[in-house]
């Protein structure tokens, strides 16, 4: 039963560790708490819809879901930064947040009256999927094609962006931008266009988490992305935000704590169980599991 | 000699309060020019308007003709302007090496993709950029200490460490602001040696703010000192040395020129 519920555990984990991969990637590249970001999860899950349901639900239509998912929100993300938050760089830091609350309200209720997406919730097509029972040590298992498919993919995506972070020049470039952009763009480093594949990238990772999120609890609709992106957000403070590992940590431990307590104490006060955790470790650990302390700049 | 940088009357106000005013500078091509004046006399906002970093409210800044004025730092830097920071500004939780070669990434043209895939161009590219890296660093006697973290490093190491950083963007000019703060006289001596050495083997064009007097005095061959943002005095070290106003500038008194 407990390993059952750590599997479950896992998987929503990794749905939240992708979103809240671009949550702690953006505020380390600009210091924002991109709230628009869970929406990107809603537009990644209605691309896969559309797609699904046009080429009917099989494993490799499923792929080329994720891939034209993962574009549209690239450049969505990409359009999004350069329209709403390029032009308030230099603003305080207060008016960019209102406009990202803003340009999240934007997206969510556009949706609804876009003749293609409108308000009502609609069915996700699902792969006609096995659902493979284990015994394990005496225990009976249950792992559905949905969470192998969760976890493959996740596992992918994270050590794809760990890859080009650590290895590729445009990563070093982040890392570089994430430390000190002034002393990164007196190097020669064109900070806008970091800023942008920043915002590509970190969409990206949320289109498939929408993807993912949306074969899993098979239904979207446009509001679809503020719990999860909610959650996420927590998952990366909970991680130390700016940090990618903190990040993933983060989004493992919300996930795993959100189905055992489901499990194990109330499912109705699972969601309260989760942030009082939150609370909890932030109280002893104000930066996050993997997070620094700031220090003044001088 | 040609002139290489060139500020023609710059100045930049920060909410009515004049910060440089009028400020005019000629670098020719390989010479070594030293910025001085008290604390506050707005020399790295001189630093900071030829970098980019602040728009002059008025004036000129050219780049062997070339206009600077409105231009992005990193666009800046890629004419040829390379600096470092008074207060240390590497990016302390990565590599030595990897600091280096982001400065010589920023300035070749291999693509994400091949530099994604692995593709032979990008790894003989990537390849002779080590060793370049490698090279630059041992001339600043802080080769094998390339994987350490910029941060671990001592802290005299780290201002050198800024220094090959700027050298690898392949700068025309080069820009040191304090580059020997917080070091002892000895490793100051060892400093203006180098700097030397890296005027004439990369044929720079350097201007630096310093406020040890003996390395000023010592390098430069012509100096400006900045008073309350107004250029108050230039000239050759020596007639520096003897100036009243710099002086009167500096202590109000005599001050210890003697090195």
């Amino acid at each position: 039963m407990l390993l059952q519920q750590l599997i479950n555990g896992f998987t929503l984990g990794f749905i939240y560790a992708l979103i809240a991969l671009g949550y702690t990637m953006v505020y380390g590249i600009v210091r924002l708490i991109n709230f628009a970001h869970g929406d990107m999860l809603m537009i990644g899950a209605y691309t896969g819809y559309f797609i699904l349901n046009a080429l009917g639900a099989t494993p490799s239509s499923l792929v080329l879901s994720l891939v034209v998912s993962m574009m549209v929100c690239a450049v969505i993300g990409v359009a999004l930064e350069r329209i709403c938050y390029k032009p308030l760089r230099t603003a305080p830091r207060i008016n960019i947040l209102i406009v990202a609350i803003g340009a999240s309200l934007v997206i969510e209720n556009g949706g609804r009256i876009l003749p293609f997406m409108g308000p009502n919730p609609r069915q996700y097509p699902q792969l006609a999927g096995s659902v493979n029972q284990l015994d394990v040590m005496g225990q009976q298992v249950i792992i559905s094609q949905q969470d192998i498919i969760v976890i493959v993919v996740s596992i992918v995506m994270m050590a794809g962006l760990g890859y080009i972070v650590k290895f590729t020049k445009i990563g070093k470039a982040m890392r570089a931008v994430s430390h000190d952009t002034r002393a990164a763009s007196l190097m020669g480093i064109n900070v806008d266009r970091i800023i942008s594949f920043t915002f590509a990238i970190g969409s990206a990772m949320a289109a498939v988490a929408g993807v993912l999120f949306a074969s899993k609890y098979p239904q979207v609709q446009t509001y679809m992305g503020i719990l999860p992106g909610l959650k996420a957000f927590v998952a990366a403070v909970l991680g130390g935000i700016g940090s990618i590992p903190g990040a993933m940590i983060g989004g493992i431990i919300l996930g795993i704590t959100e189905i055992l307590s489901k499990a194990y104490i109330s499912s109705k006060m699972a969601d309260a169980v989760v942030f009082g955790i939150l609370v909890l470790i932030l109280m002893v650990r104000p930066t996050g599991i993997m997070g620094k302390s700031l220090k003044e700049k001088v | 000699m040609s002139t290489v940088l060139h500020a023609n009357k710059i100045s930049i106000e920060f909410g009515g309060l004049k910060a440089v005013s009028d400020f005019s500078l000629n670098l020719e091509s390989g010479e070594l020019v030293g910025l001085i004046g008290p604390n506050g006399a707005g020399k790295t906002t001189v630093f900071n308007m030829l970098t980019g970093v602040y728009l002059p409210t008025s004036g000129d800044i050219t780049l062997e003709g070339k206009s600077l004025l409105k231009k992005q730092p990193h666009v800046i830097n890629h004419y040829g302007i390379a600096r470092t920071f008074q207060n240390i500004r590497l990016f302390k939780e990565m590599t030595v090496l990897e600091n280096v070669l982001i400065s010589y990434h920023a300035h070749v043209g291999y693509n994400f993709v091949s530099g994604l895939l692995h593709l032979p161009s990008f790894k003989s590219r990537e390849k002779e950029m080590r060793k370049n890296a490698l090279e630059l660093l041992s001339i600043f006697h802080i080769e094998g200490k390339q994987d350490e973290l910029a941060k671990n490093m001592p802290y005299g190491e780290q201002r050198k460490l800024e220094i090959v950083r700027a050298l690898a963007t392949k700068p025309k000019v080069l820009l040191l602001d304090e580059p020997a703060a917080g070091m002892n006289p000895q490793e100051t001596h060892d400093l203006m040696n180098l700097i030397r050495f890296i005027r004439d083997t990369f044929k720079l064009t350097i201007l630096l703010i310093e406020h040890d007097m003996s390395l000023v005095m010592g390098i430069c061959e012509r100096i400006l000192v900045l008073d309350y943002g107004q250029t108050i005095a230039s000239g050759t070290p020596d007639q520096i040395s003897k100036n009243p106003m710099v002086i009167k500038a500096y202590l109000g008194e005599e001050a210890d020129f003697s090195a």
